[in-house]
């Protein structure tokens, strides 16, 4: 099994130098890809069926072929490292560990669209990165991959870090741009799309780590072999997370379309001794619940929609018999609510509304009507109704709970008390 | 245009529209928040929600914002789908959850948008049962009034203050359900704009706070359309009236000129009309009499007397003319200062005898470069200064046109043009607040802000004379201002009477008229000092010293002074001196002031409340204002007091009229620059259906209790003899003459956004055209006659300062001052602004005194240090209280 990301990390967990990176064949494909005309970069991208790990599934060749490539610069490309998905932990692996990587994955996405200028929009809270990061730029300058004339190749890129505030709208791209500018995190409208109008009303492209990540490989081996590592129709590997109450959380990089089972019950190593299985987020908070009959869906884009939710980041959230399925969605619309950046009417009023709902069914105050309202709610804040895909979001997992809990929400109505052990509940 | 289908009917709509645009200007009931018809959509509250479909055979379609997409031809939506009504109705319902019940308590309750589509959606029942959201409200100054538990979020004020207007000091902070409008902290608002959030606000988080003094509700309002008297562009006002005095002033839309915003100064001057003080009776020799009395014994007076009449610039071309008939053409003054005088006619010639024509705001607004010379805009003419901000913006949006982002787009607008500005060139004194838009700056002498406009006029056609000797700098300061200007399809050049130097309005005038030579669209616009003052010059009449030496070479005794305090135009001691020789001093007026004082008789004349007049802007457009209301005291218009003098004096000019129109009709015929004045508005005998337009809404309530305590019975209503409008509630209800709307509404539009009904499309001129007459434009195959004097370069002489005004938008204008809110926003002492150069040459710092000696008179000022004002200038602020009476500019010798 090929583990192309991340096969060459350290036991201990401490980043790759730049040397020991180049000693794994670091930087070979960026020599390759300077030597290309950046529409066949562009094209072997597009032919490798790479899709946007950040969670939309968005064919990355296709989404850089709406840069105008003769625009006058500056042009940027920026990483979406502001990894801030409720359970999902999977670019922190490559941001602390293998940062050359991202960098050489930034510099061709750069060469790809003909961008001079890039930043790695980074989460706060991820501070061994931004030191890992901010090392492997200066080291990445040092070596000539990065500056004036890369490789002889009269080619230029700057690179930044930007470490956010911790704002999760940040991850939405057009409010992370908005915020790199020094704006308020609020997302924009789209058209114009940020190939058109990005930072500074330039053209940009945003791309995520770990998608990023998987472009030095791609150049180096063609896209056939990309296709090939998967086990379906999405090509290459994911990493794949879970959290939860499982034996042991944690992520791995395995071929797309793995099944939710294997990655549960192998990988995770199971359920915790005397805890049933009793749902799952697929690919963090924002996606619906997969339940037990579920367990066989192949985890890439296709099979997981197919399954009624989204493959998302690929980080799975599990949750258990004992812990209350209000209060584990209460929880996560509570995230949602305080992150709602306020712009649109739905997401800043309705979010707030949906909380406070689940705190009164959580603590014995629901009424029967409650439900009516939180149904509609889930469909009042769907897509196209809201200003971003935040609040859309924010209803796959309780709109989804509805449906396979139901029970539980219709017994706390009518006990008029959660029966859940509350020491056993989870925070997500 | 293109065909849309909604609901399955087909209608044409404007191509370059988004889908909410075209469904308001087909007069459809869509409910909206935060887009602004001048500021564009953003998609915010996500009320406007329609369903848009595929083609025909689509039955379930999309849910789309209708301010967020393009109309496209055969487009096909649905306003009426139960899904979209749905959710429309959702979006109250989630602004409710947080939005106060306290309607009644509102100064904006019944007149609110967010009242008025609650309604339209159909919201009634609440389903939220939690607590609501609660904040702090600021201290934002005398102006606006904060709430801010109200706020439905709809981020238009800050997209007004910051992104419109350019406001500093105020913004969105905050985020979630706790976003917050406001200042940083506590303070006044620092905009010259920020009455217009009262308007903007589709509730009742910014209020008029000078309305909430002497609150009405608006309904109950008696209204008129009038015209802004405190500045020379002529922005259309709504001025409203309740139990005899005016209470509050709304914008009134014109497409042409103000739009749909309004300067503070507009909208808060008002109070003087209120304000003690106020000249109400009649008064002889400090004697209070009646009408009649006065009036016999103005009749003996004139009988012997050798009578002069002194006019004045804030008064109407009415008032103005009927004084001109009482006293005979050759008596008749102007009450101006030569300089103003002389700058006022040269104005006229330029813009009249060039060929280039003088823009209206409106097309300020879509100008793709500007060039200002010697005009501290926000101070002297705000609203001009608020075009030509969005004039900075025209070229940028040139290329936002090419990435194929509409207009509408306001957001993505500003993010694709980011701080990019067109040629914006500024030569001014000092710094001003619009310099931040500027690509070159030059602060200078008013002779050496008109030698770089000769400079770049010279540079763009060469029949200009070159500046001689000009410095290499300065020559390349005017080869960048030229190109940038020859960049550009229609530049603008802005000038005007600030400076108070007609070679700066010549060099103005020069750089226009070379751009014209280059085949450009060029405009110019020259600024007045008042709202009349281009109406004044005119109409002929002499200057002021023509009138002071008639009196003081005894061929005249008598000085009928009108609407004028002669201080502020002439100086002291002349001034002093001429009043004190008139055997008799006439004064018609409302304000007091210092040249009231030295009247034998006094006059109650009407403000512009109380009265019936035209006004000519500075662009030459005669505006008519109407009565607002009859005062119940002796005050009347002047020219109605001049007529009942004229006719007691058996005046047989003045005999033949009765009325308003009579006026307006014979200065139509006898003055050759203001021919067609009288077709401006419908005859007073315009009826429809054999009805008035009323002044009062429907709404209006206690008409018949307000006056219960007095007498029971209702009093009959005073009819207009003036106009077609009527002092009731009674009368046609359908839309009125565009020159003549007392008030915006209509049928579910409380507020003022039912001004969308009053369009022929949004954005676009009132139905029934724009009201208004502009009565200057180049004559036909005009040449530019180009004016050739070079002035010589300023020279500083030692011990002495180049004495210049500079204005205060709060506090150089006479009447607005006395408004007690923008008295408080005056500066508090009359100043001398110097260089930090010559106070240090002169040993003073900031605040110390200094003394000036002018015309032999010593004023003690305070010393405002200023880095940009030329070495050797000195700047003092025009009509401040306890300034130097005095023409301006002179040189003051500085006394130790």
């Amino acid at each position: 099994m090929e583990r192309p990301l991340t096969q060459h990390l350290r036991k201990d967990n401490k980043p790759l130098s730049l040397k020991e990176y180049e000693q794994v064949g670091g930087y070979q494909a960026l020599r390759k890809v300077v030597k290309m005309s950046p529409q066949e970069v562009q094209a072997l991208v597009k032919d490798s069926n790479l899709k946007g790990r950040g969670g939309a599934g968005f064919s990355t060749g296709l989404k850089w072929s709406f840069v105008p490539m003769n625009a006058p610069k500056p042009k940027y490309l920026v990483a979406n490292a502001d990894e801030m998905e409720p359970g999902t932990f999977k670019d922190r692996i490559l941001l602390e560990q293998t940062p050359h990587q991202l960098i050489e994955g930034m510099i061709i996405a750069a060469f790809a669209i003909q961008a001079d200028q890039s930043f790695v929009f980074l989460r706060w809270a991820y501070k061994t990165a931004a030191q890992t990061i901010l090392q492997a730029i200066h080291e990445a300058e040092a070596a000539g991959y990065l500056g004036k004339n890369i490789l002889g190749s009269g080619f230029d890129l700057h690179m930044h870090l930007h470490t956010g505030v911790g704002r999760y709208m940040c991850g939405e791209e057009t409010a992370l741009l908005n915020s790199l500018e020094g704006k308020r995190a609020t997302p924009r409208a789209k058209p114009p799309f940020p190939q058109v109008s990005g930072l500074f009303g330039r053209p940009t492209i945003v791309n995520n780590v770990e998608t990023l990540c998987c472009l030095p490989h791609i150049v180096s081996h063609g896209a056939e072999w990309f296709k090939k590592l998967s086990l379906t129709q999405d090509a290459g590997t994911k990493i794949y997370g879970v959290s939860g109450k499982v034996k042991k959380p944690g992520a791995w990089e395995l071929p797309m379309g793995v099944t939710l089972r294997e990655l549960i019950e192998e990988h995770a190593g199971g359920m915790q001794d005397g805890l049933k299985f009793r749902g799952a987020l697929p690919g963090g908070a924002s996606t619906d619940f997969l339940v037990e009959e579920h367990l066989d869906v192949k985890m890439d884009f296709a099979g997981v929609a197919a399954a009624g939710s989204r493959l998302g980041t690929g980080t799975v959230v599990v949750l258990d018999d004992k812990t209350c399925p209000v209060g584990f969605v209460k929880n996560l619309e509570h995230f949602f609510a305080q992150e709602s950046c306020g712009f649109c009417t739905p997401c800043r009023e309705g979010l707030p509304w949906i909380e406070k709902i689940l705190d009164s069914i959580d603590n014995g105050d629901g009424r029967p009507e409650d439900l009516k309202l939180l149904e509609a709610h889930t469909k009042l804040l769907g897509p196209g109704n809201t200003f971003c895909a935040l609040a859309p979001g924010a209803m796959e997992p309780l709109q989804s709970a509805l449906k396979y809990f139901r029970e539980d929400f219709e017994k706390h109505i009518n006990e008029k008390q959660c029966t859940y052990s509350k020491i056993m509940s989870t925070a997500v | 245009m293109a065909t849309l289908y909604i609901d399955n009917q087909p209608h044409e709509v404007n191509s370059g529209h988004n889908l909410l645009e075209a469904c308001l200007s087909l007069g459809l009931d869509l409910p909206y928040f935060c887009w602004h018809p001048a500021m564009g959509s953003v998609g915010a509250c996500r009320q406007c929600a329609i369903k848009v479909y595929k083609d025909e055979n689509d039955k379930k379609g999309r849910l789309i914002m209708s301010c967020m997409e393009p109309v496209t031809n055969n487009q096909r939506i649905s306003v009426a789908d139960t899904e979209a009504k749905e959710f429309r109705e959702e979006v109250i319902g989630w602004l409710m959850t947080n939005h106060p019940h306290d309607c009644a308590v509102c100064d904006e309750g019944g007149s609110c948008h967010l009242q008025d589509m609650t309604v339209m959606t159909g919201h009634a029942y609440r389903k939220f049962r939690y607590k609501k959201r609660t904040h702090t409200n600021q201290d934002l100054g005398p102006f606006i009034n904060h709430e801010m538990n109200r706020c439905i979020q709809c981020y238009r004020c800050v997209r007004f203050y910051k992104d419109y207007a350019g406001g500093k000091d105020f913004d969105v902070f905050a985020s979630r359900n706790k976003v917050y409008f406001g200042r940083q902290e506590d303070g006044v608002l620092e905009s010259e704009f920020s009455g217009n959030l009262a308007e903007v606000c589709p509730t009742g988080v910014f209020t008029d706070k000078t309305l909430k003094q002497h609150y009405t509700r608006k309904w109950d309002l008696t209204m008129a359309p009038s015209i802004c008297q405190h500045c020379s562009l002529g922005c259309n006002i709504i001025a409203g009236e309740r139990y005899g005095s005016l209470r509050m002033i709304g914008n009134r839309y014109h497409g042409e000129v103000n739009g749909y915003f309004i300067c503070d100064r507009g909208r808060f001057g008002y109070e003087f009309v209120n304000a003690p003080g106020r000249v109400r009776q009649p008064i002889m020799n400090g004697q209070v009499i009646g009408r009649k009395e006065v009036l016999q014994e103005i009749n003996r007076l004139l009988k012997e007397a050798k009578v002069i009449g002194i006019g004045s610039p804030r008064a109407s071309i009415q008032s103005n003319f009927a004084l001109k008939a009482l006293v005979g053409k050759n008596n008749f003054y102007h009450g101006v200062s030569e300089s103003e005088h002389d700058m006022a006619e040269l104005a006229i010639r330029i813009l009249k005898e060039g060929p280039v024509r003088t823009p209206s705001l409106k097309e300020v607004e879509s100008c793709d470069a500007v060039f200002i010379l010697g005009e501290d805009l926000t101070n002297s003419s705000p609203m001009l200064a608020l075009a030509v901000r969005q004039a900075a913006r025209v070229q940028p949006m040139n290329e936002v046109a090419k990435a194929n982002i509409p207009e509408w787009n306001d957001a993505a607008v500003r993010e694709f043009v980011q701080d990019k500005n067109g040629p914006f060139f500024s030569a001014t004194i000092h710094d001003t607040k619009l310099d931040e838009l500027a690509s070159e700056k030059y602060y200078a002498a008013p002779d050496d802000i008109a030698r770089l406009g000769f400079a770049v006029a010279h540079r763009i056609d060469s029949a200009v004379p070159d500046v001689p000797n000009y410095p290499e700098e300065l020559k390349q300061l005017a080869d960048r201002i030229a190109s940038g200007l020859l960049q550009s399809e229609n530049p603008v050049v802005i000038s005007g009477v600030s400076s108070e130097s007609e070679t700066v309005m010549r060099a103005a005038a020069n750089v226009a008229w070379a751009l014209h030579s280059k085949k450009k669209k060029a405009g110019l616009v020259l600024t007045m000092l008042e709202c009349n003052s281009l109406g004044l010059a005119m109409m002929g009449g002499g200057k002021l010293d023509g009138a002071f030496n008639a009196v003081l070479n005894g061929h005249a005794d008598t000085a009928i002074i009108m609407e004028n305090d002669l201080y502020r135009h002439g100086s002291f001691a002349t001034v002093d001196k001429f009043l004190k020789t008139c055997k008799q001093v006439i004064v018609l007026e409302h304000t007091p002031h210092a040249t009231l004082k030295k009247a034998h008789v006094i006059i109650p004349a009407g403000t512009f409340a109380e009265s019936d007049g035209m006004l000519i802007n500075n662009e030459g457009r005669a505006q008519r204002f109407f009565q607002v209301y009859e005062s119940t005291e002796v005050i009347q218009e002047s020219w109605r007091w001049l007529l009942n003098m004229g006719i007691n004096a058996g005046n047989e000019h003045m005999s033949q009229w009765k009325n308003f129109e009579d006026i307006t009709k014979a200065i139509a015929q006898e003055e050759e620059f203001l021919k067609g004045v009288d077709t401006i508005t419908p005859p007073s005998s315009f009826r429809v259906a054999g009805q008035r337009i009323p002044r009062e809404p429907h709404r209006y309530s206690g008409r018949t209790a307000m006056n219960a305590n007095i007498n029971v019975s209702e009093p009959k209503p005073p009819e207009d003899p003036d106009s077609s409008l009527s002092y009731t509630m009674e009368g046609y209800r359908g839309l009125a003459p565009s020159s003549m709307i007392p008030f915006f509404w209509s049928p579910g539009w409380n507020s003022v956004q039912s001004v969308n009904k009053y369009q022929n499309e949004i954005g676009a001129s009132l139905k029934g055209g724009d009201p208004g007459l502009r009565l200057i434009e180049p004559e036909p195959g005009a040449v530019a006659n180009y004016f050739s004097t070079v002035p010589e370069v300023f020279q500083p002489i030692a011990d002495h300062f180049w004495l210049v005004w500079t204005h205060h938008i709060f506090g150089s204008e006479e009447l607005s001052k006395r408004s007690p809110s923008v008295a408080q926003r005056m500066p508090q002492h009359p100043y001398a602004m110097i260089n930090p150069k010559d106070a240090e040459q002169q040993k003073v710092n900031e605040g110390d005194k200094i003394s000036f000696e002018v015309e032999k008179h010593v004023y003690v000022l305070m010393v405002k240090l200023n880095n940009t004002i030329p070495s050797g200038v000195a700047a003092l602020p025009y009509g401040l209280e306890g300034m130097p009476s005095t023409e301006l500019p002179g040189w003051g010798i500085l006394k130790r």
